[in-house]
C-alpha cells in the first residue's frame, strides 16, 4: 500500500514537472479562442439598465399593492411533464434541460402555469396574488423590437370562485393605473371573449379541429393584414375561402359597448350559445369598467385572439398608440405591452380530482417598457444616476488615509451613503471629478487643519459652496441637505 | 417572501450605502463560459439540453457571468452588487438550507487600486449586514490564499497535490482533524508527516498578534509567497481596526475555501450560536457569507 501510494506520488510529481515544462512553451492556443458573448436572445442589465428596471417595478409593484396582491415566488424550471401540454403550438419553444440522471426539467414558459401548479399543490382556492420574474423562450428574437429569449413578466392574477366580472374588471383597472403612471404614451386595451370567438368561428362554418389554429392566425392580425392572414387560413391551413370571408367580415369589427349591444342582435352569432355568454360577460364588463372611470381606453376588438391554449373567456391586450419618439426617428413597433384574461381550467389539469379554481389574470410586458422609458429619460436629458451615494470622504492632503477610512465607517454606521477613493494619497481634483461623475452631491473633506479645529468641511459638488462643520454635527448636516430622516429606524 | 423581502432590502440597502451599482445577468451563459472555472464542483452545473442551437448552462455562481461581463464590457474598475438565483446539481439536504436553487448576494469591487482598502470594506459591508439581520454573534475567519500554498510548500506538500490537499483542510469547518488527516494520508496519498506538520499550522488562529507570530515563524517566514500573504494580512487588519470591526475576526489558518480563482485574501463568515427557541433543535447553518480576492 505504502509502495504503491509513493509510486503514484512519483507519477505525480513527474507530471507536474511536464506540465510546468509546457507552460514554458507559451500558452495553449486552443484553450484561448473562446467567445466573449452572452447567450443568444439574452442580455446582461448594465448599473443604468437596472436603475431604469427599478423605477417601472417600482410603479408596478405599487399598483399591485395598492390592490391587495400578496406575492409569491417559484422555481426558475418545473418537471417537464407540469409544462407539457399547455401551451399549444408554443410548446417547441420550451428550453429543456438535459437529461442528466435526474427528473426532467424545463425552463418556464411563463409565470401563469407554475401558479396553477402552486394552487393544486397547496390546495388553495383563493388567492390575489403577484409575481415578477424571468421567463425563457426559444424564440427567434428581434432584439431590436425588445423580443427576447430570457425576459422579465410582471404578473398579477386572482384565483377564486367570485360573482362575475368584478375580478375581471379590476385587473383590467390594474392595468389602465400602470400604463398611465408609466407616462409611456396614450394606450388601448382590446378586449375579447374566447367563448365569442370560438362561436364565431362555429357560425362561419370552421371545423372543430381547425379551432386553435385558424385563432392563431386570427391572433397575427395586429402585426399582418386581412390580406396575409386570409393567404395563411386558405392557402396553408386548408381553409375554405367563404368561410374565410365570412371571418373576415367579424373580424375587422371593434369598438365600444355599442358593438357589443349590435352583435348582440347580430342573427347569426346571437344562435350560438357559447357566442351569447361571452357577450353578456362583456356587457357586464362594460358596466363595470364605466363605474371604474376607463371604459374610454377600452375597445371590444373582434380580431384579437391570443395565442395561448388555457384562456377560457374574456381576453385583453394592451397596445400603445404611439410610442414618444425623438424628432425625426422610427417608432418603436412594440407590439403589445400588456396581456391576459380569465382561464378557469388551468388549476383542474394539475388537481388529481380536476377541482378547478377559476382565474383571471393580467401580465405587463417590462421588456419593451423598459427601452420606451429610457429613451423618454433621454429625450429628457435626465441624468440617470446608477449609485445613490450621498457622499464622498475626501482629503486635500497626503498621509491622511486613516482619518478618511475612520470617518467614512462613522458615516457608514449612521446610516449615510458615502464612499472613499481606495487610494492612499488621491488628488482633490480627481475626487471632485469622480463626484461629478457619479452625481454624488456632497463631498466631506479632511484636511490637517480642520482636524485641530475639530471640522470638518462640507461642499456642496454643483454649488462648490463650502462650509466647516463640527464633526460631531456632520451626520445631521448631511441628512438634512440629502432630505433623509433623521433617525435610521 | 415577506421573510425574503426584509432580508434582500437590508442587504441591498447596505450595499448602495457603500455606492455600489446593481446590474444583471442572464440565468444561463454558454457552456463554455463556465467550463474549467470551478476545480472540483464542475460536476454540480445543470446543462440545458442541445436543442441545436449554443451549449448552454445555468449559472453555477455570480462571480464568473461577472468576469465575463468586465471582460465582455471592457470595463477596468467597477463596484458592483447582484442578487440572483443560481444553480448546483448537490445533494440537497434542506434542512442545513442546502438548496439546488438559492439566491446570492453578491458584493464585488474590480479594479487595480492600493492594496487592501477595497478588502477591507467588503469585510466592512460583511459586519454590518450580519449584524442588521440580528442573527445573533458572528465570527469571520480570514486567511489567504498564499499563506496556505505557502504553508504546504513548507510543510513538503508536493505541487501537484495542492488543490486536492487545500479541499481536505476546508473540511475542517465541518469534521475532526483526524479525520481530514485519515483523508489526506489514505485517500490522497500525502506522507503522514507532511499531515502532521499541516496540522501543527491549521489548527493556530487568532488576531493579530498571530500575524506577527507567523512572520517570526523559522519555516513560513522563509517562504516568499507566505510572506506576502502575512503582509497583506498585518495592514488588513490595521483597516479592520479603523473600520471598528477588527474584534470580529480571526486570522485562521484552517480557512481554505473550495474555489479555484481566489488569489489573496479569504474570508468566511459562520454565526456563533443561531437563535432557537427553547428545546429546539439549533439549525446548523454552516457559514452564512464568504469571498476573497
Amino acid at each position: 500500500m505504502a509502495e504503491r501510494a509513493a509510486l503514484e506520488e512519483l507519477i505525480e510529481e513527474e507530471v507536474a514537472k511536464l506540465l510546468k515544462l509546457k507552460a514554458q512553451l507559451g500558452p495553449d492556443e486552443s484553450k484561448q479562442k473562446f467567445v466573449l458573448k452572452t447567450p443568444k436572445g439574452t442580455r446582461d442589465y448594465s448599473p443604468r439598465q437596472m436603475a431604469v428596471r427599478e423605477k417601472v417595478f417600482d410603479v408596478i409593484i405599487r399598483c399591485f399593492k395598492r390592490h391587495g396582491a400578496e406575492v409569491i415566488d417559484t422555481p426558475v424550471f418545473e418537471l417537464k411533464e407540469t409544462l407539457m401540454g399547455k401551451y399549444g403550438e408554443d410548446s417547441k419553444l420550451i428550453y429543456d434541460l438535459k437529461d442528466q440522471g435526474g427528473e426532467l426539467l424545463s425552463l418556464r414558459y411563463d409565470l401563469t402555469v407554475p401558479f396553477a401548479r402552486y394552487l393544486a399543490m397547496n390546495k388553495l382556492t383563493n388567492i390575489k396574488r403577484y409575481h415578477i420574474a424571468k421567463v425563457y423562450r426559444r424564440d427567434n428574437p428581434a432584439m431590436t423590437r425588445g423580443r427576447y429569449r430570457e425576459f422579465y413578466q410582471c404578473d398579477f392574477d386572482i384565483a377564486g370562485n367570485f360573482d362575475p366580472m368584478i375580478p375581471d374588471a379590476e385587473c383590467l383597472k390594474i392595468m389602465c393605473e400602470i400604463l398611465s403612471s408609466l407616462q409611456i404614451g396614450d394606450f388601448l386595451v382590446k378586449v375579447n371573449d374566447r367563448r365569442i370567438l370560438d362561436g364565431m368561428f362555429a357560425i362561419c362554418g370552421v371545423s372543430d379541429s381547425k379551432f386553435r389554429t385558424i385563432c392563431s392566425s386570427v391572433d397575427k392580425l395586429d402585426k399582418v393584414s386581412w390580406e396575409e392572414v386570409k393567404n395563411e387560413m386558405v392557402g396553408e391551413k386548408g381553409l375554405a375561402p367563404e368561410v374565410a370571408d365570412r371571418i373576415g367580415d367579424y373580424v375587422q369589427q371593434h369598438g365600444g359597448v355599442s358593438l357589443v349591444e349590435q352583435l348582440l342582435q347580430d342573427p347569426k352569432l346571437s344562435q350560438n350559445k357559447q357566442a351569447l355568454e361571452g357577450l353578456g360577460d362583456l356587457k357586464l364588463l362594460f358596466e363595470y369598467l364605466t363605474l371604474f372611470g376607463i371604459d374610454d381606453k377600452i375597445s371590444f376588438d373582434l380580431s384579437l385572439a391570443r395565442g395561448l391554449d388555457y384562456y377560457t373567456g374574456v381576453i385583453y391586450e394592451a397596445v400603445l398608440l404611439q410610442t414618444p419618439a425623438q424628432a425625426g426617428e422610427e417608432p418603436l413597433g412594440v407590439g403589445s405591452v400588456a396581456a391576459g384574461g380569465r382561464y378557469d381550467g388551468l388549476v383542474g389539469m394539475f388537481d388529481p380530482k380536476g377541482r378547478k379554481v377559476p382565474c383571471v389574470g393580467l401580465s405587463i410586458g417590462v421588456e419593451r417598457i423598459f427601452s420606451i422609458v429610457e429613451q423618454r429619460l433621454e429625450a429628457l436629458e435626465e441624468k440617470i444616476r446608477t449609485t445613490e451615494t450621498q457622499v464622498l470622504v475626501a482629503s486635500a492632503q497626503k498621509k491622511l488615509l486613516e482619518e478618511r477610512l475612520k470617518l467614512v465607517s462613522e458615516l457608514w454606521d449612521a446610516g449615510i451613503k458615502a464612499e472613499l477613493l481606495y487610494k492612499k494619497n488621491p488628488k482633490l481634483l480627481n475626487q471632485l471629478q469622480y463626484c461629478e461623475e457619479a452625481g454624488i452631491p456632497l463631498v466631506a473633506i479632511i484636511g490637517e487643519q480642520e482636524l485641530k479645529d475639530g471640522v470638518i468641511k462640507l461642499r456642496s459638488v454643483t454649488s462648490r459652496e463650502e462650509v466647516d462643520v463640527r464633526r460631531e454635527d456632520l451626520v445631521e448636516e448631511i441628512k438634512r441637505r440629502t432630505g433623509q430622516p433623521l433617525c435610521i429606524c | 417572501m415577506v421573510v425574503r423581502e426584509k432580508i434582500l432590502d437590508l442587504v441591498i440597502s447596505c450595499f448602495k450605502r457603500h455606492g455600489a451599482k446593481g446590474m444583471d445577468t442572464p440565468a444561463f451563459e454558454l457552456k463554455e463560459t463556465l467550463t474549467e472555472k470551478y476545480g472540483e464542483d464542475s460536476g454540480l452545473m445543470y446543462d440545458l439540453k442541445d436543442q441545436g442551437g449554443e451549449l448552454l448552462s445555468l449559472r453555477y455562481d455570480l462571480t464568473v457571468p461577472f468576469a465575463r461581463y468586465l471582460a465582455m464590457n471592457k470595463v477596468k474598475k467597477m463596484k458592483r452588487y447582484h442578487v440572483g438565483k443560481v444553480w448546483r446539481r448537490e445533494s440537497p439536504t434542506i434542512v442545513q438550507g442546502r438548496y439546488r436553487e438559492f439566491c446570492q448576494c453578491d458584493f464585488d469591487i474590480a479594479g487595480q487600486f492600493d492594496p487592501m482598502i477595497p478588502d477591507a470594506e467588503c469585510l466592512k459591508i460583511m459586519c454590518e449586514i450580519l449584524s442588521g439581520l440580528q442573527l445573533g454573534d458572528f465570527l469571520i475567519k480570514v486567511n489567504d490564499r498564499r499563506i496556505v500554498d505557502g504553508m504546504f510548500a513548507v510543510c513538503g506538500v508536493p505541487e501537484s497535490k495542492f488543490r486536492a490537499i487545500c479541499s481536505s483542510i476546508d473540511k475542517l469547518d465541518k469534521m475532526a482533524w483526524k479525520d481530514v488527516r485519515h483523508e489526506m494520508v489514505v485517500k490522497k496519498g500525502l506522507a503522514p508527516e507532511v499531515a502532521d506538520r499541516i496540522g501543527d499550522y491549521v489548527q493556530c488562529h487568532g488576531g493579530v498578534s498571530l500575524v506577527e507570530q507567523m512572520f517570526q515563524d523559522p519555516r513560513l517566514s522563509q517562504n516568499k509567497q507566505a510572506l506576502e500573504g502575512l503582509g497583506d494580512l498585518k495592514l488588513l487588519f490595521e483597516y479592520l481596526t479603523l473600520f471598528g470591526i477588527a474584534d470580529k475576526i480571526s486570522f485562521d489558518l484552517s480557512l481554505a475555501r473550495g474555489l479555484d480563482y481566489y488569489t489573496g485574501v479569504i474570508y468566511e463568515a459562520v454565526l456563533l450560536q443561531t437563535p432557537t427557541q427553547a428545546g429546539e433543535e439549533p439549525l446548523n447553518v454552516g457559514s452564512v457569507a464568504a469571498g476573497g480576492r
